[in-house]
């Protein structure tokens, strides 16, 4: 390899601990990090851990720490960020890159990362889709008033159901849910979100209160509680609205928003549920 | 650490302290260029209920305001490590703390 060469620095080790390894790659045209880390991982050090599936920006299986900010490894071209390498020494002029796996998450070998956690709190935000269910266990969604307005009130999911007439049939027909109903609107402002965990490694309140749920979490709360066919509302506004790790802990620094690679704003989601949380402890609901 | 009601006391206690801020700078700056001195100061609070009023008020949300700030910084710094118990205890130490010193100042310029 000539003057085409990228030097590059990656993060290997496990649970217990581990530091930077320097390796050298052929500088190639349209490269990406991930490239750099295929060809690293095929021709120079086969026990190379790390995590990938689309390699086209789909998945969200790819991201990692790239020159000390995560990202998506498949959609970030090399050219793009080895010339703001850091960590280059006094004279130094090739290209740099410096690879880690994302920050905030456990990490299991090399450049992979535990979701585990990750998952864990999407599940404690309430961030799975509560369906109303008809007798025979079927999901539903009838009455409403078709403006995407609803009851929010005290009510499970459980079977107690203020809003639906008695008489209502499997003909019933839906209301609909107009796309430029405000809440709708909010909800597909935020849907995009593929669990990549971009915004979680970016978030300096997940780093310093391990038991805040994350931007991603939230996100995906707001998306739910603008959902008029979902009959959790209660029980979610309690999830995100807990002390010890609800949505008030947020500090409003945006990272979340700077870092996502598909543009979306967890910060703006955060920043409805505070208002809605807000809204819940008024009127008592929290308690 | 922190629920919906701190949450919403740290708020409401920065929207109210944001005119007293205001008009605390604005003492500061027409006394000053005033060329008043200290005794000068002192012979218009002494005895000045209002003065009083003014004071003890932002001297009780400014306590509300940084206790709650204070235990946000502590639970952070700590990663967790604190647990409910602790930043309670530190929450009511910095309030009770600062709304002591705070009042014993307004008392020393107002009595």
């Amino acid at each position: 390899m000539g003057g085409d060469e990228l030097r590059v620095n990656i993060w290997r080790g496990g649970p217990g601990g581990g530091e930077m390894m320097a390796y050298r790659a052929p500088r190639l045209p349209s490269q990406t990090a991930l490239d750099v880390v295929t060809w690293i991982q095929r021709h120079v050090e086969p026990g190379l851990s790390y995590r990938f599936s689309c390699r086209v920006g789909m998945c969200g299986s790819c991201a990692m720490t790239v020159n000390g900010v995560p990202r998506w490894t498949c959609r970030t071209h090399v050219k793009d960020v080895a010339r703001r390498g850091i960590g280059i020494g006094r004279g130094e002029r090739r290209p740099h890159l410096e690879l880690a796996p994302l920050r905030n998450l456990p990490v299991l070998k090399d450049l992979v990362c535990d979701m585990s956690e990750f998952f864990r709190k999407w599940q404690r935000a309430e961030g799975v889709f509560h369906g109303d269910r008809g007798e025979h266990g079927e999901y539903i969604f009838r009455g409403g008033r078709g403006d995407g307005h609803r009851d929010n009130g005290h009510r499970s999911n459980n079977g107690h159901r203020g809003r639906h007439g008695k008489h209502d049939t499997r003909d019933t027909t839906p209301a609909p849910i107009l796309p430029a109903d405000p809440r709708r609107a909010a909800a597909d402002a935020a849907i995009e979100c593929i669990n990549c965990a971009v915004c979680y490694a970016a978030c300096d309140v997940v780093a310093s209160n391990p038991n805040y749920l994350g931007p991603a979490a939230l996100n995906r709360a707001w998306t739910l509680l603008n959902d008029a066919r979902d009959a959790a509302q209660y029980e979610r506004v309690r999830a995100i609205a807990d002390g010890g790790g609800g949505c008030q802990n947020c500090h409003s620094q945006h990272n979340c928003a700077r870092h996502c690679p598909v543009q979306l704003s967890p910060a703006r989601s955060i920043a409805g549920l505070k208002q809605r949380a807000v809204r819940a402890a008024w009127r008592g609901e929290l308690l | 650490m922190l629920g919906a009601g701190l949450f919403i006391a740290q708020r409401v206690t920065a929207l109210i302290l944001a005119p007293f801020v205001i008009a605390h700078l604005a003492l500061i700056i027409i006394a000053v260029h005033g060329g008043l001195d200290a005794a000068e100061i002192l012979a218009r609070t002494r005895g000045n209920p209002w003065f009083a009023a003014f004071y003890q008020t932002f001297v009780t949300f400014a306590a509300l305001h940084a206790a709650i700030g204070v235990r946000v910084i502590c639970a952070e710094w700590s990663r967790g490590r604190l647990n409910a118990i602790h930043l309670d205890s530190i929450t009511l130490t910095v309030l009770l703390l600062l709304f002591c010193m705070g009042s014993f100042a307004v008392f020393a310029v107002v009595v």
